[in-house]
């Protein structure tokens, strides 16, 4: 980080080269280059992908590397085109810039189902892409990164490489098109070499040199599995996260917010705190207080010791009351009806029930934390986080200060999940920065504090009609209540009130690609102030279960194999996702018989791009059921990193799993009942399932793979705990309606 | 009042009061910022280290009452060289986020030394305390089965 705060604060041997749009290569780019961020003072219109200095080259990543290998992947991007070494490549996280706009977070912004998009729709949400310029939206989410980066990555790459080359060519007298690159050098026919090191400064000054893009057949480091640049530091212990950052003289700071959201603080008696050894200050934060110590320990020590009045929640008093509350949306007219085919009030209902899931925390494994420090007027931070535009904004008016003297680093994420697109503990650590300037603060939360003051998944109930003849579904009525987060999060993020239909509300469930003559998906808005925000697979989170668990009940009502079933509504529907559901059908070996003691369940979701279907096996186990087997297929389209989009979908299901089975977060008096891992545990080694992946490639589109894994999962487990007992368990979690080994 | 003990191999010194965890003194003392805090009630093994090569959780130890040489994940590594398990996750490209993984490698690091040739069953017993919330648990397994055919003389793989 220091190397890139350096970069960026004065010349150093800086080789950064130009790039420009180039509207010849896609949709992607702008027409207008963006300003540099490396360079700032120049004022120049500068690659802000690469740095080449004395040490070698250095790869801007725009997105925050939280786990997903997505640094590995975008520098892989810009190496493929640029011949850079690969075992000697660093790569970066940007600082706060415009330049690093995400601009396929607009891809999703049409009401329509993204499986059948026609070709001129997805040219407008190309064209939507230029939103997210003007707002300048730097964020890590959406399972969006690849997609962002893969035609603008390469030619930053591909045109730092041809401007390399034309400057070897004027010192060599010779054309640049007889140059090759290969390994950081600009090679000529007779041999000669020219390290990448010795021509980026001239480079640098040059035009943006136009060039084609490389052929996917020529490709040697997109489409394999890459060696992650992040490896060693992490299992080294090196890789540094928001509270590993060493000053000298630096203070340890914990906080205690009010736990009964929405309620405040009246006063506090921080007298039992100082009387512990080690603490040395508390501080008033309005709703809550910090405690500065010697060591985080006493800081947490003292925390727990100060006495605190808190004023009450304004929520309601029981977890019964929330969903009473979310069920009251119901009597209300829908905000949206995005899927509305045929006429599903003049079809009757078979089967009417409903569903529930409730709230979730995002549990990183690392804490919310923070490290800052207010020096001269200037205040610097380092924070893992997936929104550093925002972060930088919120900081700068916690410190009273303009966000130009604002340096904020991004360091390793310790887990995002969508939890660190939000900005409270940095707003928190400016806050204490700015109170003790001069004095470097390390702020780490509680675990408890961390589960009491997230932003939630919110809870959802789901009201289902359906009805089939003749074994294929004719009627699927949904109607889908909760909180929408897309209204709480968006308004957080760009202080703008969202109007108009949601589409996050009802995704996962009004865009799944099955054919039904009546078919409707209503969302309903429900009017609950508990903090929620983006989750991972947000909507598709409790919109893939409600879909894919209905799915399961009309199978059986229509006496039909649920795999066979689903692959007789989706075939026609979508090629695509019908090859995803034969290809976890033949993985699996689904449709063999299977002996008495095991379960089998299945379900398909369409999310963020990409098609992913699940298969689960429950076992009985010496009295329990055992989470024996999972088997997954996916088609992302285009796969540039097996072994990550791999790792990704492992990873989306067990966390889906692991919500699936014990996750819930309740409240009593607006306080969360959960504040630990005790109460709120993840699947562990013992109980993870054996998992096998397929990656099919037959999608035309690009998609997603950090989310796609976790809508499944939850809906598959429902339906084989079905298989195996027969019980239709009609809310998640599953763990106190079966005997699950945890 | 001061306690003296060895970490990674180095006689270290503090100053902080001797019912201080462990994990406080490592990382706010010492600055060696590798072992995790995930929980501060030994539930996720996020700050496991060693004390004489017992693998322990070190937001549960007062450091008063260290009873051997500690050793932490930054001292795995013999300068440039991994360890054994090191060398294997990096093989199976274990990590996601990382922030689990120091505590990971030490807990298997114990239960090596105690079994060096484990099963399935094994590995997921001594596991079972080391949480990821990334769910890298079957990278995990097949590195800690690697790193074991390693150290008893057989061929990475």
């Amino acid at each position: 980080m220091s190397r890139l705060g350096k970069i960026t604060r004065r010349t150093l041997l800086v080789g950064a080269v130009a790039v420009a749009g180039g509207a010849a290569f896609g949709v992607y780019q702008v027409r207008k280059p963006v300003t540099n961020p490396l360079r700032p003072e120049q004022g120049a219109s500068l690659n802000p992908y690469v740095i080449i200095d004395q040490q070698g080259i250095s790869i801007i990543a725009p997105r925050a590397e939280m786990g997903q290998g997505v640094h590995t992947t975008l520098a892989a991007l810009v190496a493929e085109e640029l011949d850079a070494d690969w075992e000697n490549l660093r790569v970066l996280h940007g600082p706060p810039a415009a330049a690093y706009f995400n601009a396929a977070l607009a891809h999703g912004a049409l009401p329509v189902p993204e499986y059948n998009m026609k070709d001129w729709q997805r040219r407008v949400t190309e064209g939507l892409g230029a939103a997210s310029k003007l707002l300048g939206l730097q964020v890590t989410g959406g399972s969006t990164s690849t997609v962002d980066g893969f035609t603008r990555m390469r030619m930053a790459g591909a045109s730092a490489r041809e401007a390399l080359k034309a400057v070897a060519a004027e010192r060599m007298g010779v054309d640049a098109g007889d140059l090759r690159t290969e390994l950081g050098h600009v090679i000529a026919p007779d041999g000669t070499k020219i390290d990448y090191r010795d021509l980026a400064s001239e480079a640098a000054t040059r035009d943006v040199p136009q060039v084609a893009l490389r052929n996917p057949d020529d490709w040697t480091l997109l489409g394999r599995s890459l060696p992650r640049s992040d490896m060693r530091a992490k299992v080294t212990g090196q890789a540094q996260f928001s509270t590993d950052i060493v000053l000298e003289g630096m203070k340890f700071a914990t906080v205690r917010n009010c736990p009964y959201l929405g309620g405040g603080m009246a006063g506090f008696d921080p007298a039992p705190a100082l009387a512990l050894a080690g603490v040395e200050q508390v501080l008033d934060l309005g709703d809550g207080v910090a405690v500065i110590g010697s060591n985080t320990w006493a800081a947490m020590q003292g925390a727990e010791a100060v006495e605190i009045d808190w004023t009450p929640s304004p929520l309601p008093a029981t977890p019964d009351a929330m969903f009473d509350q979310i069920a009251r949306a119901f009597d209300a007219r829908p905000n949206s009806t995005m899927r509305d085919q045929g006429a599903p009030d003049e079809v009757a209902a078979e089967i009417e029930v409903e569903y529930r899931v409730p709230f979730l925390a995002h549990s990183t494994m690392e804490p919310m934390g923070a490290t800052a420090v207010l020096q001269d007027g200037h205040l610097t931070l380092w924070v893992g986080n997936q929104a550093p535009r925002e972060h930088a904004k919120v900081a700068a008016e916690a410190a009273g200060i303009e966000v130009e003297n604002v340096t904020l680093h991004t360091v390793f994420l310790g887990g995002g999940f969508g939890r660190r697109v939000e900005t409270d503990v940095t707003r928190q650590a400016a806050t204490l920065a700015a109170m003790l300037p001069e004095t470097p603060i390390r702020l780490t939360w509680s675990r408890e504090e961390d589960m009491r003051h997230d932003f939630y998944r919110p809870a959802a109930i789901a009201r289902m009609r359906g009805a089939v003849t003749e074994g294929r579904a004719v009627l699927f009525d949904a109607k889908i209540a909760a909180p929408s987060v897309t209204r709480a999060a968006i308004g957080r993020i760009i202080g703008r009130e969202m109007g108009g239909p949601d589409k996050g509300h009802v995704e996962g469930a009004f865009d799944q690609p099955y054919e039904i003559p009546n078919y409707r998906v209503a969302g309903h808005l429900a009017e609950l102030d508990v903090p929620i925000g983006f989750w991972r697979a947000v909507g598709s989170s409790f919109n893939g279960y409600f879909h894919e668990c209905f799915i399961d009940e009309l199978a059986h009502a229509a006496g039909r194999d649920p795999l066979q079933f689903r692959l007789d509504h989706v075939g026609a529907e979508s090629p695509v996702a019908g090859g995803v559901l034969e290809s976890v059908r033949d993985l699996s070996g689904w449709g063999a018989p299977v002996p008495e003691e095991v379960g089998r369940g299945v379900a398909m979701t369409w999310s963020f791009g990409t098609p992913t279907a699940v298969v689960i096996d429950l076992e009985r186990e010496n009295g329990g059921i055992r989470i024996a087997r999972a088997f997954m297929a996916c088609d992302p389209g285009l796969v540039l990193d097996p072994a990550i989009v791999r790792a990704q979908m492992e990873s989306g299901l067990i966390y889906g799993l692991s919500a699936a089975l014990m996750g819930e977060i309740t409240f009593t008096d607006g306080r969360a009942d959960q504040g630990n891992f005790p109460e709120y545990d993840a699947l562990r080694m013992f109980n993870t399932p054996r998992i096998e992946v397929a990656i099919v490639q037959d999608n035309p589109h690009m998609g997603g793979v950090g989310e796609p894994g976790t809508p499944p999962a939850m809906p598959a487990l429902a339906n084989a705990l079905f298989a195996l007992t027969g019980q239709r368990v009609r809310s998640l979690p599953l763990l106190p309606h079966a005997d699950f080994l945890v | 009042m001061t306690v003296t003990f060895v970490v990674n191999g180095t006689p270290r010194q503090t100053d902080m009061a001797p019912e201080t965890p462990l994990l406080w003194v490592l990382r706010d003392d010492f600055g060696l910022t590798g072992t995790k805090f995930g929980c501060g009630i030994a539930a996720c093994g996020a700050c496991t280290v060693h004390i004489d090569g017992e693998a322990v959780r070190a937001c549960q130890i007062p450091v008063g009452d260290v009873w051997g040489d500690v050793t932490t994940i930054e001292g795995m590594a013999q300068d440039d060289t991994l360890a054994p398990l090191q060398e294997a996750w990096v093989r199976h490209q274990v990590a996601q986020c990382g922030f689990c993984q120091s505590g990971q490698i030490m807990q298997a690091a114990d239960l090596l030394s105690e079994n060096p040739d484990p099963t399935d069953e094994d590995i997921d017993a001594a596991m079972g305390g080391n949480l990821c919330r990334c769910g890298t648990y079957s990278a995990i397994r097949a590195a800690i089965h690697d790193a074991a055919r390693v150290l008893n003389g057989g061929r990475a793989g």
